[in-house]
């Protein structure tokens, strides 16, 4: 149980907050409306997607509409709560796509891929992917990830009705499975790149301690994004790499209980520079 | 100094590839993003701002689909004949039944459904009009219509919520049997709101008479064509203030060109 603990709040907290969306939705309460592109929560509270928000506006930035105040009001608070807070944690504890690639990667494990194949792909595509969605949105001037996003038909789906939404769902599933490991996540996803980027400076960051490192190197194995583990059983510190999703994996399994959630140490990151 | 050119050559060949990659990517995004927003045959949410507009800020979180209490507004999955995500409705199945608050409209969080574009001033006070909403345009095929046959059917006529005003029925003598009429329904574009109840309530297979986009279904004249004896009508001219002329900076010339005595 120890060691599936966050794996079992995150699998709550994800969930909780589809069933939610789709309970309010269905009966038209006032609670929880929308779904992960633009909601609003707890009657008040206004949040919507930073890249939908940014690919409308760069869309409609050339004839100069007038973006809601509702909407833009949403993305302040998503800023807040994810760039002061959470950072990427939004992939690991609420994007509903995390599931699916989850699922895919235990299945991986269990019937043990191939997974040493050398691939020329950086981990750093996916910011190219999140450029190019905005390209596209200024050229077609229509927002382009939106359209096509996997993300959000399959929590618009759950929410609002699948159809063959799910067929991007299952793509995603597939090409998790039997391509690259961890290939959506890790080199496509473009909301994944704009959450890393908000959440640069956020506060809530998985920590590491050196002395009681034995590197035994099972962190970087289960990491969905093991590049952002360099420090392990090198210096004691937060890790400070967007990449990372805190998800919390790694300190499931630490058998040494040298990985911990902490607080982004400011005093680290000055003195590595 | 092989070894540095080998590198060198890997690094420009590795950059190239991924430029290539994203590329091809693109195209293909692109491609397929432009074919669905061209595709959109749809009919949106009172309120809705012209398409084009209307697809660029609509950011899909389906809150007017929530609180439609019909059930009349879907979202629409891949497979639908509109870009997904977005909100619908197909009156066939269920039509837009013109509630008075228009709960659809205000819960639009980027303004994609706009009030402004439904308000009327009531008493000093901006409101909210159903009746001027503009989801499409009704279109009656007579070639279907049993009432253009001679068949007295008013289902149509009956259901629309602007009765008299949208769609009226004109009589005409029926020449074939000389001793009918017939109970002609006309729509009036400028007054239909295109709720679709019409459509729901028509009595054919396949319905006779069907709500369509505004832009796809009607035309507009330019304004070389005014007409002279409606004030309203005359007021397009100011327009002409707006319109550059094609070879000239110069807008009074153009307008003038009669009285100036160039010719």
């Amino acid at each position: 149980m120890k060691k599936i603990r966050f794996l079992i709040l995150r699998r709550f907290i994800q969930l909780g907050i589809l069933v939610t969306f789709f309970v309010c939705n269905y009966y038209a309460i006032n609670f929880f409306n929308g779904n992960l592109n633009s909601s609003k929560v707890f009657w008040i509270i206004p949040m919507s997607d930073p890249l939908s928000i940014a690919q409308i506006f760069i869309s409609g930035a050339i004839s100069g509409i007038a973006i809601g105040s509702e909407a833009v009001i949403g993305l302040f608070v998503v800023l807040i709560i994810y760039g002061v807070f959470f950072g990427r944690g939004y992939c690991a504890f609420v994007c509903p796509m995390n599931m699916i690639t989850d699922f895919a990667n235990f299945l991986r494990r269990i019937f043990e891929f191939n997974t040493n194949k050398k691939l020329n792909i950086s981990r750093k595509s996916k910011y190219g992917v999140l450029i190019l969605s905005l390209v596209l949105s200024f050229i077609l001037a229509v927002p382009a990830f939106d359209l096509i996003s996997p993300i959000s038909m399959l929590h618009r789906g759950i929410v609002f009705g699948m159809g063959f939404g799910i067929f991007g769902v299952l793509s995603v599933f597939l090409f998790d499975l039997f391509f690259v490991k961890n290939g959506f996540c890790g080199y496509i996803c473009p909301l994944g790149a704009t959450y890393s980027l908000i959440g640069k400076y956020s506060l809530l960051r998985v920590k590491h301690n050196k002395d009681k490192c034995t590197k035994c190197n099972k962190c970087i194995i289960i990491c969905p994004e093991p590049q952002v583990l360099d420090l392990i059983g090198k210096r004691s510190g937060s890790i400070n790499k967007i990449d990372c999703m805190k998800c919390a994996r790694c300190i499931e399994v630490c058998d040494d209980n040298a990985l911990k959630y902490g607080i982004f140490d400011f005093k680290n990151m000055r003195s590595k520079k | 100094m092989q070894e540095i050119n080998k590198n060198r050559r890997n690094a420009i060949l590795k950059t190239a590839q991924g430029i290539g990659i994203f590329a091809f990517s693109g195209l293909i995004w692109g491609a397929y993003v432009s074919k669905a927003k061209a595709s959109s045959f749809s009919l949106r949410p009172p309120g809705a701002k012209e398409e084009s507009e209307f697809l660029k800020l609509c950011i899909k979180c389906g809150r007017c689909v929530t609180f439609c209490p019909f059930d009349t507004l879907k979202l629409a999955t891949p497979e639908d004949d509109v870009p997904t995500g977005t909100p619908y409705f197909t009156p066939r199945k269920i039509p837009c039944y013109m509630c008075v608050d228009v709960p659809c409209v205000p819960v639009c969080p980027t303004n994609a459904l706009d009030e402004k574009l439904l308000n009327i001033v009531e008493n000093d006070k901006e409101m909210m009009d159903i009746r001027n909403a503009k989801m499409g345009v009704a279109v009656v095929d007579i070639e279907s219509c049993v009432a253009y046959w001679g068949i007295q059917c008013d289902a149509c006529y009956r259901a629309c919520p602007l009765i008299d005003e949208a769609i009226k029925l004109e009589y005409k003598q029926n020449d074939r049997t000389n001793k009918h009429s017939y109970l002609l329904p006309v729509v009036d574009s400028t007054k239909c709101t295109g709720c679709g109840l019409c459509e729901h309530a028509c009595i054919t297979k396949k319905a006779a008479i069907m709500v369509l986009p505004r832009d796809k279904a009607l035309g507009s004249v330019d304004i070389n064509y005014i007409k002279g004896w409606d004030k309203s009508d005359e007021a397009r001219l100011n327009q002409t203030d707006k319109i550059a002329p094609k070879n000239s900076d110069d807008t009074n010339s153009v307008i003038d060109y009669l009285n100036s005595g160039d010719l």
